[in-house]
């Protein structure tokens, strides 16, 4: 098997940035083991679970079913780039206030799964909530929660 | 006298008895009383068992207090997940 | 970042006990800053991996490591040889006594493998890859062996034998055979055959279930590192880092006191991180190689290697007079344990019949060993299945007598004074509390309409005390350090903190929590049987106590006067009355800041062993909605009652009853594991073990019943594992409503509700054709 590396240069968080990786390093490996930006979590490694979630070129994605190689000339966005400086983000914000987190470990790829629904859809319904994150695992909440969040967000964003 | 009361499967190693009346202050002279008249019993009551005093339950107590008119039921250990 | 203001008062003149606050990890976890079990690194480390056993149950004949030795960046190989083969030695290990002689051997094979997935070897390497690659080249030769991994099948007298010197315990007079039954419990109380003579109606059945995982999206990790001199640091997710250091040291042969162990931020635990697996491997490798190791599971790995709960065959038998009063109840109860002894089912005989007020009743279990990984706790081990067989049987038994079903277990209700099978009599409790709440509830009025139905289940927790240590450091500013030892799995921290600002009458956002390593405070019992609120908030308390007495006594030498006449109030020191003198009363703020000159730090401790732990009923409704041409069941509406004592963070409460609750309709409707003929799992991983996805579930809907625990300075009953009790049975009982099929058997998945259609050849399945 070939470990030759290969170099890659990348955006993530609005930062240049470039770092090495073997052939078959997924983008969380990179951004976890080689960055360190370990705020993406591994909880499947099969995109299953979407505890990886990242958007990649504005899309949502697991970054567990991304190549590290693929995002040369890319630009990646993390939950660590979320907040805004010491302000969080209004979903941030929300799930505080709502208790829409117990061992948060999910939680940041829901923040992001959620960011990429209201950047497409800022007034959704329950229903559309739901389904946008059903790819986006919880077994500590039971989700009630975290969508009433995602609601709540949504109307304060709307408002601003 | 407390009225004692082994529960479960701990009457296997008292001949089958489970009820007794025992002039004991604490759960450590509850199981050394106990243990003494059954030796097979003994390494059964300190790991493994909790101590019900009157409804309250005690788990890794020996000196919870056992009164003249207290009702006690050594029952399994309870833990959780 | 929101400062602490009330959202709503406490209730009862408490001015943070029972308000809604932003938990103090909350800022952390939302910007992806709080570190869990596999986001450490540190210089120099290696990364480990497990070689497991590709058979469900095989002689292990030979281990040949030295290829893997040999390859370029593998610093450390281990294997049986290298973890202390320990005798049997039985320990409590989260819920239930367990045999260090199995954790050595669960931990890594010595003589057999007992389950696909179990660890054979490892190796500590440079880097991931190479250490895939160095397990390739480890050498195994197995003599296969037949399996067997159905519970009844397991317990006749030609099943494949796991342990060759395994003899029943619980039977008299003992087996003189082996087999794979390792104990048989049994509790009575009254006479069960007088009881069924006495009753009109009398429903008996027999109930499955399949083992189902706790499913934590966060899979096991840990980063070992031993210095030369033999002390070593584990950084590791788990809900007990005391148990962890102790489990480990004795694997390894070293002083308890020369590990110390952190706990890192967890991912979901659920009972199922309370026992070791990866962590005395790392420590070996780490040991081995003189560098430190970090190694995490991958899905896979945790779905076929670490414990699931037990599966179960069950009989249940319960009959009532035709007013509806229940004379006897019995149950047959067979668990599987997994490749090792100690399934729940003493704890699940314990509680099955544990809502009513019986005077017959009889529970038997038997714990039988299969070639499977050895279960683990999952919230409130043993009770899902034992109540869910009780409950169903009882609701068929309502139908039977043509009672209300909440009617029927309010007729026969536990209550204070009751006696339990397992002997003690209950104290204080609230189960009446949560089915009048249940009955009075819109939810339970609502309207239904075609193929809806509506299924309602009780349940119950004893809930547990246990080593609880705190220590409150106050600041030169009166600010406060709560240093705890009890892992936060569900938000205790933010409870622990409000209990303490309320002691100490300081304000929340002065009170700052940690979860200290086993170096930095007292022995502390892992978080699980729904103790940390409870007993660290008892340590808590009594530690704040401390420092408001030593406060106390300080403020006395300032002021020159008893310390009988200062009173604490408020948050501060002040004259008892105006005879003591007219003294302005000190802040903490005020007294901390003098502390070094009138006699040095301030600190709280406390050190208990917690007791009078009160138990938690709860009472859930479901209403469910059956699409016959496919055999989904939906929930429609859900909710959840139970009765926390004191809620001291309501959301987190609430929190509780609804991640409890989802998974119980995950167990009730999708949730199990697929084996093949080989032995071997089919679905590990998350898109064929399908748990609640957000589109699966409703809003959850949640009552709080409070029945004050009258041990707890606030009342505070363990909530975290009742909720999981009442889902499978209420999602039977209302399927059973909707199109009047009763199953007997779980998961109740779309092909088995459809085939049931199909077969009860009814208006049903010619609707559906």
């Amino acid at each position: 098997m070939s470990r030759t590396k290969t170099h890659v240069a990348t955006t993530i968080n609005g930062d240049a940035v470039e770092f090495l990786c073997e052939p078959q390093q997924t983008l969380l490996d990179v951004l976890r083991d080689g960055l360190h930006l370990t705020g993406s979590k591994e909880g499947c490694a099969s995109g299953d679970c979407g505890a990886c979630s990242v958007t990649l070129d504005g899309r949502l994605v697991c970054a567990c079913l991304v190549l590290g190689v693929e995002v040369n000339g890319h630009s990646v966005e993390t939950i660590e780039g979320m907040a805004d400086g010491e302000n969080l983000h209004p979903l941030q914000q929300k799930f505080l206030e709502h208790a829409a987190l117990q061992c948060g470990v999910c939680t940041p790829g829901f923040l992001v799964a959620a960011k990429a629904l209201l950047d497409v859809e800022p007034d959704p319904t329950e229903t559309q909530v739901r389904y946008w994150l059903a790819g986006n695992l919880c077994r500590c909440t039971g989700y009630d929660k975290i969508v009433r969040a995602v609601l709540d967000a949504a109307a304060d964003m709307r408002a601003s | 006298m407390a009225k004692v009361v082994l529960n479960g499967n701990l009457k296997q190693f008292s001949d089958g008895q489970g009820d007794f009346d025992l002039d004991v202050k604490d759960v450590r002279q509850l199981f050394a009383q106990l243990g003494a008249r059954f030796p097979e019993l003994a390494p059964h009551l300190e790991e493994g068992t909790a101590v019900a005093i009157d409804g309250e339950i005690f788990q890794d107590a020996l000196f919870a207090a056992i009164g003249p008119e207290s009702e006690v039921h050594v029952i399994p250990k309870i833990g959780g997940g | 970042m929101s400062d602490s203001e009330n959202k709503s008062s406490g209730g009862n003149g408490l001015k943070w006990v029972g308000t809604r606050q932003v938990r103090p990890d909350g800022v952390d976890k939302v910007t992806g800053r709080a570190s869990f079990g596999a986001d450490l690194h540190v210089p120099n480390m290696l990364i480990g991996k497990v070689l497991r056993s590709p058979h469900a149950h095989a002689r292990i004949l030979s281990i040949d490591t030295s290829k893997a030795e040999a390859l370029t960046g593998v610093k450390a190989v281990v294997t049986r040889e290298d973890i202390n083969d320990l005798p049997s030695e039985m320990v409590p290990a989260g819920e239930m006594m367990v045999n260090y002689r199995d954790i050595t051997r669960n931990v890594m094979a010595r003589e057999k493998v007992l389950y696909e997935g179990h660890a054979v070897a490892a190796v500590a390497a440079i880097s991931e890859s190479i250490g895939l690659e160095a397990l390739s080249l480890i050498d195994v030769e197995y003599e296969v062996l037949p399996h067997v991994i159905d519970v009844m099948e397991s317990m006749k007298p030609d099943a494949p034998l796991l342990h060759e010197g395994m003899i029943t315990q619980g039977l008299e007079p003992a087996p003189e055979k082996p087999s794979n039954v390792a104990k048989r419990v049994e509790f009575a109380i009254g006479d069960v055959d007088a009881g069924f003579a006495a009753a009109d109606v009398i429903v008996e059945r027999e109930f499955n279930t399949k083992p189902v995982h706790q499913a934590y999206i966060e899979p096991h990790a840990c980063l070992a590192n031993v210095a030369k001199d033999g002390k070593a640091e584990l950084w590791c997710t788990t809900q007990g880092h005391f148990i962890v250091r102790g489990h480990c040291a004795k694997l390894l042969g070293m002083d308890i006191s020369k590990l110390r162990v952190t706990a890192s931020e967890i991912g979901g635990g659920f009972g199922g991180k309370t026992v070791v697996y990866l962590e005395p491997v790392a420590l070996a490798l780490s040991r081995k190689s003189g560098q430190p190791v970090k190694m995490t599971m991958t899905r896979e790995e945790v779905f076929r290697a670490t414990g699931p709960t037990s599966g179960a065959h069950m009989r249940i038998k319960i009959g009532a007079t035709k007013d509806g009063r229940i004379t006897a109840a019995d149950g047959l109860f067979h668990y599987q344990a997994g490749a090792f002894p100690g399934s729940p089912v003493q704890l699940g005989c314990m509680c099955a019949f544990a809502p009513y007020d019986l005077e017959n009743a009889r529970t038997v279990g038997f714990d039988v060993v299969v070639n499977r990984p050895k279960v683990a706790a999952y919230r409130a081990p043993g009770a899902p299945i034992a109540e869910y067989g009780a409950e169903c049987v009882i609701d068929e038994l309502a139908k039977k007598l043509g009672m209300d079903p909440l009617e029927l277990r309010l007729k026969n209700a536990a209550k204070e004074g009751t006696q339990t099978v397992y002997g003690p009599k209950l104290g204080v409790v609230g189960l009446v509390e949560t089915l009048e709440a249940a009955k009075a509830h819109p939810h339970y009025k609502a309207p239904l309409g075609k193929h809806q139905g509506r299924g309602v289940a009780s349940g119950y927790w004893f809930n547990i005390g246990g080593e609880s240590c705190a220590t409150l450091n106050m600041s030169e500013d009166g600010s406060a350090h709560l240093v705890v030892g009890t892992p936060d799995i569900g938000g205790s921290r933010a409870s622990l903190c409000l209990m303490a600002a309320e002691e100490l009458g300081i304000d929340l956002d002065k009170v700052h929590p940690l979860i200290g390593d086993t170096a930095s405070l007292g022995y502390t019992f892992l978080t699980g049987g729904s103790r940390a609120t409870f007993a660290t908030g008892m340590a808590v308390v009594e530690a704040a106590w401390d420092v408001i007495d030593k406060m106390r006594e300080r403020v006395a030498k300032i002021w020159d006067i008893p310390v009988d006449a200062v009173i604490w109030e408020d948050g501060h020191a002040r004259p008892a009355s105006s005879n003591a003198g007219a003294f302005e009363p000190m802040s903490v703020a005020d007294i901390a800041a003098m502390a070094n000159k009138t006699g040095g730090p301030l600190v709280g401790n406390a050190a208990i062993n917690a007791q009078g732990a009160g138990p938690s009923f709860g009472t859930h409704i479901v209403d469910v909605g059956v699409d016959i041409e496919t055999g989904h069941v939906e929930i429609l509406r859900y909710t959840a009652i139970q009765d926390a004592g004191k809620a001291v963070s309501p959301g987190y409460v609430e929190g509780q009853l609804q991640g409890g609750a989802v998974q119980g309709i995950g167990w009730a409707l999708n949730e199990e594991y697929v084996y093949g003929e080989d032995g071997k799992l089919q679905n590990a991983g998350f898109l064929d073990y399908r748990i609640p996805v957000c589109s699966d579930v409703p809003m959850i809907d949640t009552v709080i019943v409070e029945v004050p625990n009258p041990t707890h300075r606030y009342g505070v009953r363990g909530v975290g594992e009742t909720p999981i009790v009442p889902p499978m049975a209420a999602i039977t009982n209302a399927i059973e409503q909707a199109i009047g099929i009763r199953f007997n058997e779980l998961p109740m998945s779309p092909p088995k509700v459809l085939a049931a259609i199909d077969a009860s050849k009814g208006p049903l399945a010619d609707a559906a054709e």
